[in-house]
């Protein structure tokens, strides 16, 4: 035996670094393999002759593929506008996946230059469609939303669409995705619960604070939120300010303007609802509960005001007891601004794309066309309760509680519906607004402080050179 | 025959390195690669950066959150586990035989059951209205001590922390146990002769002759401490909230990676992580080592 062997502790120095000379003559034979494909254009298939019947030169036996996130909505849908596609074109071979995990399965297929024709890139873990842009992997939608709409003659896809809804998907001027659902933020109540009560919904933020009051003494908590993700309580903050400062406002905070973060406007909401908590006004331990939980207490009128965008009412299906009716309102404004009132922020979502190396791509945006269509977009929003971004479509159908009140509040807002574009363009100053405002509403964060530490974090942003900037 | 035998090694061992090199080492290194890009996990190309992410490191205030939440459950989760393994361990050797079989399979549960589904049922028990903990303690008339577990900063770390504290501690009872069953009877008998009490039986002969077991213990669940991602993501606000008192390296690492598409710069973060860990084993085995030697 050895007994000085035994005496050495393990791992030696010697062992180590022998093991980190072997590492590092390996890691360049080992490494080379995530980016190695080249940017060379990918074997794109010609399209056909362009036509009135086929507007985008559809190549008719050119096989196609789409994948879709299969969440809330299902994908039934989607499956539906392929049967069109297979209808006009019989020759094709469509491909269809629905997932939930539609960026786990496509992040790959992007980085080898293989993606599909049609993505619906949707759903948590979705890829970053600013980083998807940046990386030049779409594909611009220009010629098909120039292309004349399936069933309304005269007029273009473009003009079948909500307002907002071609903005959404456009970055430095390029439309690269086109949303089919379109979403509202507002405050929600439920209409025979303040009909029992003598209620009414408020318009002013005063009103709102005189109400809040009136309700707490009634033994019920004014308002609660969705705590676990702050970003829920962010939404009639920011629609507040909106409303007081106008688009201005929204432009500068988009547009990571010095300052931005100052603006009275933003400053003012942020009273407002620094305010709302500091009166007791927010159900105690809303700030622990997740969206499922501060839902279900509202539902159970635990709570008067609940803020969300237009898909609570299917989420809550099978939650909200019958009769509960469910209302959605617009945000109250703090006083004459240069909004009106009934201005509301709306965006469109479940973002459909084409990607740059799609092998089918004129058959990728043809099958966007017949997703598009008016019927198409009815059956939707008949099957789901959901409004979607194409116009008209919920025309004539009778619409539940919910749904009808989104509706109107489009109506009421006409062409006075905004969208602050920094969430999608920069998630990490959304996560900074989110954390500051869940700070400001557990009263560890002074409204001055809220807009410094943000202006802060947004400055920060402007001058890092690695990301991406966008205008608008 | 010399020749049939090596062939028959090489058989056996071509595969296995096969799958290592391309499973294990081919991704460690092309992180190591990829942390020197600026990648964005969706480009089919990335470019070369220099030490650019490491010195962003340096300036990245909510990655500086997260290593400091890792090095509180570091310092925090490992010996509370430890401490109470170790004690319901030697509880167990002095009770009866069928009665310590019984709690050992009752302590080993929490191992049984997903990381997840441990977070997930730990959030309803935390959850500050209708959750056990809060009812409990309204129940026995302490409601004056209910608060919003998760979303108070300096609670919310802890309430993870206790978490993490209760999956795990199952198993270490289970191992130390069969580390103090290992421990010749007569040893624990002479010390009774010569009059030693309860507590130093514990420090003078269970736990010097266990020390190996602690130590590989330590190491476990020091890596277990620098990651905590899972149960950080599904239970706290944000997640890694309430703003960055919960965030753990590995949080930061997957936002960046897959909210940002900032592949690149996760990929330091993820070296760095690397490298703490093995750190850290590497000083956990050698003081290791020495030990034994001593007893030897």
């Amino acid at each position: 035996m050895n007994p000085e062997s035994q005496l050495r502790p393990y791992p030696t120095r010697r062992t180590l670094l022998r093991t980190a000379v072997t590492a590092a003559v390996a890691v360049p034979a080992l490494a080379g393999c995530v980016t190695s494909s080249s940017d060379s254009p990918s074997a794109v298939s010609e399209g056909a002759e362009k036509t009135a019947d086929n507007p985008l030169g559809v190549k008719a036996d050119a096989p196609l593929e789409v994948v879709v996130f299969k969440g809330g909505y299902g994908d039934d849908y989607a499956v539906q506008a392929e049967k069109a596609y297979t209808g006009k074109y019989p020759q094709a071979k469509v491909d269809h996946k629905g997932l939930q995990k539609v960026g786990e399965a496509m992040q790959p297929r992007f980085v080898a230059g293989t993606p599909p024709d049609v993505v619906d890139n949707t759903g948590a873990g979705r890829l970053d469609i600013a980083t998807l842009v940046g990386a030049s992997q779409v594909n611009d939608l220009a010629d098909l939303l120039d292309a004349p709409s399936l069933d309304q003659p005269g007029k273009k896809v473009r003009d079948t669409l909500l307002p907002g809804v071609v903005e959404d998907g456009t970055f430095a001027g390029r439309t690269v995705a086109l949303n089919f659902t379109y979403t509202v933020w507002g405050v929600w109540y439920s209409k025979s619960f303040f009909a029992s009560r003598g209620w009414t919904f408020p318009t002013s933020w005063a009103e709102m604070l005189t109400l809040s009051a009136e309700i707490r003494k009634a033994g019920v908590a004014p308002w609660t939120y969705q705590g676990k993700y702050p970003e829920y309580i962010n939404d009639p903050l920011l629609s507040m300010a909106a409303k007081a400062g106008g688009t201005d406002l929204i432009k500068a905070v988009d547009n990571l303007q010095p300052g931005a973060w100052k603006q009275e406007g933003l400053v003012q909401a942020a009273t407002a609802f620094a305010e709302l908590a500091g009166r007791g006004f927010l159900m105690s331990g809303s700030e622990a509960l997740s969206h499922t939980e501060a839902q279900a207490a509202w539902c159970q009128r635990k709570a008067a005001f609940i803020p969300c965008g237009s898909w609570l009412e299917s989420e809550q299906k099978g939650v909200a007891p019958a009769g509960f009716d469910m209302v959605m309102g617009a945000v109250p404004a703090l006083g004459p601004g240069k909004l009106p009132v009934s201005a509301v922020q709306a965006a469109s979502s479940e973002s459909f794309l084409v990607p740059a190396k799609a092998k089918n791509a004129a058959g990728g945006k043809e099958y966007l066309r017949l997703l598009f269509s008016k019927g198409s977009a009815t059956a939707f929003a008949k099957a789901n309760s959901t409004l979607p971004s194409v116009a008209g479509a919920t025309d004539g159908l009778t619409l539940s509680s919910g749904l009808g009140s989104v509706r109107d509040a489009v109506t009421a807002a006409g062409t006075d519906t905004f969208t602050y574009r920094f969430r999608t363009w920069y998630a990490p100053l959304a996560k900074a607004v989110d954390d500051a405002t869940g700070e400001l509403v557990n009263k560890r964060l002074s409204p001055a402080d809220w807009s410094t530490r943000i202006q802060k974090a947004a400055d920060a942003l402007a001058k890092d050179s690695t990301i991406t900037k966008y205008e608008r | 025959m010399r020749h049939g035998r090596w062939r028959f090694l090489l058989g056996a061992l071509v595969p296995a390195l096969v799958l290592h090199v391309v499973f294990v080492l081919s991704p460690y290194a092309q992180a190591f690669y990829l942390s020197l890009t600026d990648w964005t996990g969706v480009a089919g190309q990335a470019s070369f950066v220099g030490a650019d992410n490491y010195v962003r490191l340096g300036g990245d205030t909510l990655f500086l959150d997260a290593v400091r939440n890792n090095l509180v459950l570091l310092a925090v989760f490992p010996l509370v586990t430890i401490a109470i393994g170790l004690f319901l361990a030697s509880m167990l050797r002095q009770s009866s035989s069928r009665l310590g079989a019984g709690y050992r399979i009752v302590y080993f549960f929490p191992q049984l059951l997903s990381l997840v589904v441990v977070a997930v049922l730990w959030s309803f028990v935390y959850n500050p209205n209708t959750g056990l903990l809060n009812s409990g303690l309204r129940a026995v008339g302490l409601g004056g001590l209910a608060r919003s577990w998760l979303a108070e900063p300096s609670f919310a770390l802890l309430s993870v922390a206790a978490v993490l504290v209760w999956s795990s501690v199952g198993f270490y009872v289970v191992l130390f146990s069969a580390a103090i069953e290992g421990i010749p009877a007569e040893l624990f008998e002479a010390a009774k002769l010569d009059g030693a009490g309860r507590w130093a039986m514990f420090f003078r002969v269970t736990l010097p002759l266990v020390r190996e077991s602690v130590q590989v213990a330590f190491v476990y669940l020091g890596i277990a401490a620098l990651d905590a991602f899972a149960v950080v993501q599904i239970m706290t606000v944000g997640p890694g909230g309430p703003d960055g008192a919960t965030e753990v390296i590995g949080l930061s690492l997957y936002r960046t990676a897959f909210s940002y598409g900032k592949f690149g710069y996760a990929s330091a973060m993820g070296v760095a992580l690397f490298f703490a860990t093995l750190t850290l084993a590497v000083l956990a085995l050698r003081s290791g080592r020495r030990e034994r030697l001593e007893l030897a």
